[in-house]
């Protein structure tokens, strides 16, 4: 029998419904795991340990009930990363500035996945305030890629990215604002599901780009990812932008790819896109093809303005939504003897945000002050409408678009975090999807000349998750790249 | 040297309507009943702020807002956006405030408007720029004057409920048109049963004064009707004297310090807030559709204007009469409720426009305020005609009618009834005329005809206003 790390959480769940293993032997297994690892990988920033056990036994209890069936989840352990708030956990963000803040509720995706049957084992380190494409920039120090320990997992959702690859839990959630969950998913072999927006309820998630971003799960499969997201997906009181369409049954799969009509945008194969990224990708293209699938060239002329265009959006709505950050009412605060609010508000956002919050913070603003508000913010969103359109266009006359990512694989540590230029460059292939609203799903498809994990984008229409996790599902099964673990954690 | 007819101000109002019948706030399920409530425990994580919450619209709030944009004639716009409006302050929770604006693509629930309202015998009329729905933020209190209050409190049960600000043009001329203007929008919000504005700080404001060729001057934090006359009288002559003196008025704005009656700058042009408006993404854009612009036009109920003309027909009462009734809902309301058990209309309005005014005038109470009934204005009426006291000891009824004492045990209790025991009077006639001999002489000699009232209003002096009138001029004539 396999080691338990080694199941993917379809097949543990499937363990625990048929009492092959326990919620609390799942979970010592997992927190020994994470014992034994965190110490080279650092992909959490909080670690459930007690609680986490107290809710195993609970689930144990549960298991033994005739209801056990209908939690879906019973006794699987979840990381979640630190923007998405978890009631009575710590949720800061990898931020200095929210030192200490303990959320009073959950996010409404962290309450459907526990009244399934999920518990917390932890929270996973993220690029502060998910700005950024490396998880180097978090207070808690960089996280490493399980791959190759000098290298960044990615980002922003890089621990959750690497506690996945790592085994270190069988599932985790992150958020994709540009990319946060499809990078981590490909530096680090696994897989990672940007919802279409308005898919998934962001109640919960702390805001840094509000029209662009979606809590996005991430696991060692798309089968993995659509069992989660069946449970994540649909209609949220609580959130105006989520969307009112029927959840589908994501994990059944696609009867067969006979047929189906992929597109190959050219834009993505850019030329800086290394031989070695390039050469698995067309290989699994090849797969499809054998599946019956179809192949045809499209073009997406206006993503070259999608980097400028994401950016200008992105901070100014950060620029925005972190000014509650003020260490009046929660978080840290620097006090300042005799000084007046905004002496106050001054020192302690000074100090409690990092060099790159600041950054996109100071950007937004000026984007948004009078007489530049039209030349910046009203231009991009008009830009935004025209690479939508575009990509509306071309899935008229496909059914998916497949391309790489991103265009390399992970980088050394320490290399790219003081380019803050070059570190944008990463989102070259991600950001255009958040900007057009669809879904897409990285998959892992191999691996580089240096033996690091490539992960290919299959990107679908509005609302078509079942198809786009279909197909990574199909090549997952043919492919079985989830069952090369990485060297650390094997 | 100017002359005082150069000084033309214009004055337009940014009126902030608190909706206080809805029952929760804007964008969370907290209750919007915050008044005397233990400071910050009126809140929940979504009006509080705290990272990941979401708003969601309250559906009574924009209908309420349609309600008044219709009932001032405004335009319901098909489409309408929430905007951000950014800046750092104690009161806010997020440093934004969601609301709308009217420019940058921006579109707020109503455009334009207007309201007429009388002014002496003419009438005038006020037109709107826009109306829009927005949070209200939580309030700061000092202690004492803002200048020299050591700390600022923050309580944040106000953060989050449902504002309606009627912006105006710079169409009013003088602080007294300002507080007719605010009357009869006062009463309109009323009568459509969408805020209580007796509530303390449910209607604020904040005002634009500028004199013809000088920069404008705003004043902010108006708490309430009454505070907008103080300020604006205070703001003209302040502008007034520089000009007199020939200095240059500064384009800033100033904050109305209610407790010193000041206003003092609080920023000038060169350090004005930009607002930094951008549309809210964690709202959808709210499509009004024309039926449902009509479902609300069902929902009006009788305003202001068509019940002072019901009045006239009705109750057969004069328009001055019916207009001063109309000004107030709660008076009107009582008005109404009185006429039902006394036939009289004429005599009801005369006692509430009169006594029961001047009284409420002096206290700054609004009728519901005090524990004045119908039914006890009604049993006074009644006394008075079937002759039990005298209208003068109806007088004396008032403030005890309005701490809710009936007239009958009143009159019970301290014995005022009309004296109509003649020879009682007379023992009183005399006592009048003796101390009062020589102006009784001038009488007789035909000298002075109006003492006569003289020597009636003695005799009610030491009756306390018991004695029949008719009887004492009986008696004075007969001892004449």
């Amino acid at each position: 029998m396999a080691n338990l790390y080694e199941c993917t959480a379809t097949e543990l769940v499937d363990k625990l419904q048929t009492g092959e293993t326990t919620p609390t032997e799942l979970m010592a297994h997992y927190l020994e795991r994470i014992e034994n690892l965190e110490p080279q990988i650092h992909a959490l920033t909080f670690v459930n340990k007690e609680a986490a056990m107290e809710a195993a036994k609970k689930a144990e209890k549960a298991m033994k009930k005739a209801t056990a069936k209908k939690y879906k989840l019973l006794g699987l352990p979840l990381i979640v990363k630190d923007c998405i708030s978890t009631d009575g956990l710590p949720t800061t963000c990898g931020s200095k500035i929210l030192e200490g803040y303990i959320p009073p509720f959950d996010a409404t995706v962290v309450s459907r996945l526990r009244e399934a049957g999920a518990i917390i084992i932890g929270k996973s380190n993220m690029d502060e305030f998910a700005m950024g494409s490396s998880t180097e920039r978090s207070c808690y120090g960089p996280t490493m890629n399980p791959w190759d320990l000098n290298k960044v997992p990615g980002g922003s959702s890089g621990g959750s990215g690497a506690a996945i690859a790592a085994r270190e839990a069988p599932v985790a959630l992150g958020s994709d604002t540009g990319g946060s969950i499809r990078c981590p998913a490909a530096y680090c072999g696994v897989s990672g599901i940007k919802p279409t927006y308005g898919r998934v309820s962001r109640y919960g998630l702390v805001a840094y780009a509000n029209s662009l971003e979606q809590i996005s799960p991430i696991a060692q499969t798309a089968r993995d990812c659509a069992m989660m997201l069946e449970i994540m997906a649909g209609k949220d009181p609580l959130d105006s932008t989520s969307v009112d369409v029927s959840v589908d049954a994501y994990s059944d799969g696609l009867e067969s790819l006979q047929g189906l009509k992929i597109g190959i945008p050219t834009e993505f194969f850019v030329e800086g896109l290394k031989d070695d990224v390039r050469k698995p990708i067309d290989a699994a293209i090849d797969v499809l093809r054998d599946f019956g699938a179809t192949t045809m060239s499209v073009s997406l002329p206006s993503i070259k303005y999608s980097l400028p265009v994401y950016y200008l959006i992105a901070m100014c709505e950060a620029s925005s939504n972190l000014a509650r950050f003020d260490g009046l009412r929660y978080g840290k605060r620097v006090d300042v003897p005799k000084g007046n609010f905004d002496a106050v508000y001054s020192k302690t956002r000074q100090e409690g945000f990092g060099p790159e919050v600041r950054r996109r913070i100071i950007l937004g603003t000026y984007a948004l002050s009078a007489g530049y508000y039209d030349m910046y913010y009203v231009k991009a969103l008009k830009a935004r409408t025209l690479i939508q359109d575009e990509f509306k266009e071309a899935l008229s006359y496909v059914d998916v678009m497949i391309g790489p990512t991103m265009p390399t694989t992970a980088f050394d540590i320490g290399t790219k975090v003081d380019d803050p230029l070059t570190m944008y460059l990463e989102d070259i292939l991600t950001v255009p999807i958040n900007l057009a609203g669809i879904p897409s799903l990285s998959v892992p498809v191999g691996f580089d000349d240096g033996g690091m994990p490539v992960g290919m984008q299959i990107m679908g229409n509005f609302f078509k998750e079942a198809q786009v996790l279909g197909i990574g599902m199909a090549l997952e099964d043919k492919l079985q790249l989830y069952k090369k673990l990485p060297p650390v954690g094997a | 040297m100017v002359n005082d007819e150069e000084f033309e101000v214009v004055i337009g109002l940014e009126v902030h309507v608190q909706m206080t019948k809805l029952h929760t706030k804007m964008f969370c399920s907290c209750t919007s009943d915050y008044r005397g409530k233990e400071p910050n425990t009126v809140t929940c994580a979504i009006c509080l702020g705290l990272p990941g919450t979401l708003p969601v619209l309250n559906k009574r709030a924009v209908e309420f807002a349609m309600l008044l944009g219709l009932a001032l004639k405004s335009e319901i716009q098909p489409n309408m956006f929430f905007f951000r409006k950014n800046y750092y302050y104690p009161d806010m929770t997020k440093n934004f405030q969601i609301s709308q604006y009217d420019k940058a693509g921006g579109v707020p629930i109503c455009v334009g408007g207007e309201l007429t309202f009388n002014l002496g015998n003419e009438k005038k009329t006020v037109h709107f720029r826009r109306l829009h729905l927005e949070e209200d933020p939580g309030r700061l209190q000092y202690d004492g004057s803002i200048t020299t209050s050591p700390f600022v409190y923050v309580d944040y049960n106000r953060n989050g409920s449902t504002l309606v600000e009627c912006v105006t043009e710079p169409e009013l001329t003088s602080p007294e048109e300002a507080r007719i203007f605010l009357k009869k929008l006062r009463s309109i919000i009323e009568h459509l049963g969408i805020a209580d504005l007796s509530l303390e700080g449910s209607m604020r404001c904040d005002a634009n004064i500028s004199y013809k060729g000088h920069a404008r001057v705003e004043v902010k934090n108006i708490s309430s009707m009454k505070e907008v006359e103080r300020a604006l009288n205070f703001e003209m002559m302040r502008q007034k004297q520089k000009i007199k003196s020939g200095q240059d008025i500064v384009q800033e704005t100033r904050h109305w310090d209610e407790v010193r009656r000041v206003t003092i700058s609080l920023r000038t042009k060169e350090t004005e807030k930009d607002y930094r408006y951008f549309p809210e993404p964690d709202l959808v854009p709210i499509t009004i559709a024309a039926d449902e612009i009509e479902r609300v036009e069902g929902l009006m109920p009788e305003l202001p204007d068509a019940r002072v003309q019901r009045f006239i027909t009705q109750y057969e009462i004069p328009a001055y009469d019916a207009e001063v009734l109309v000004d107030s809902k709660a008076m009107a309301d009582f008005y109404e409720a009185a006429v039902q058990q006394y036939d009289d209309p004429k005599d009801v309005s005369n006692w509430l426009m009169g006594d029961v005014s001047r009284r409420l005038n002096e206290d700054n109470l609004d009728i519901n305020e005090t524990k004045l009934t119908p039914e006890a204005i009604v049993q006074m009426l009644q006394m008075i005609k079937n002759g039990e006291i005298t209208g003068k000891i109806g007088k004396t009824l008032v403030i005890p009618m309005l701490d809710g004492v009936m007239p009958a045990d009143y009159v019970k209790e301290q014995n005022v009834k009309r004296i109509d025991d003649e020879d009682l009077l007379r023992e009183v006639c005399d006592e009048v005329f003796t101390e009062n001999a020589s102006i009784v002489e001038d009488i007789k000699n035909g000298k002075n005809p109006r003492a006569f009232e003289f020597l009636v209003g003695q005799i009610m002096k030491k009756t306390k206003g018991q004695a029949d009138p008719e009887l004492a001029r009986k008696c004075i004539k007969d001892l004449l």
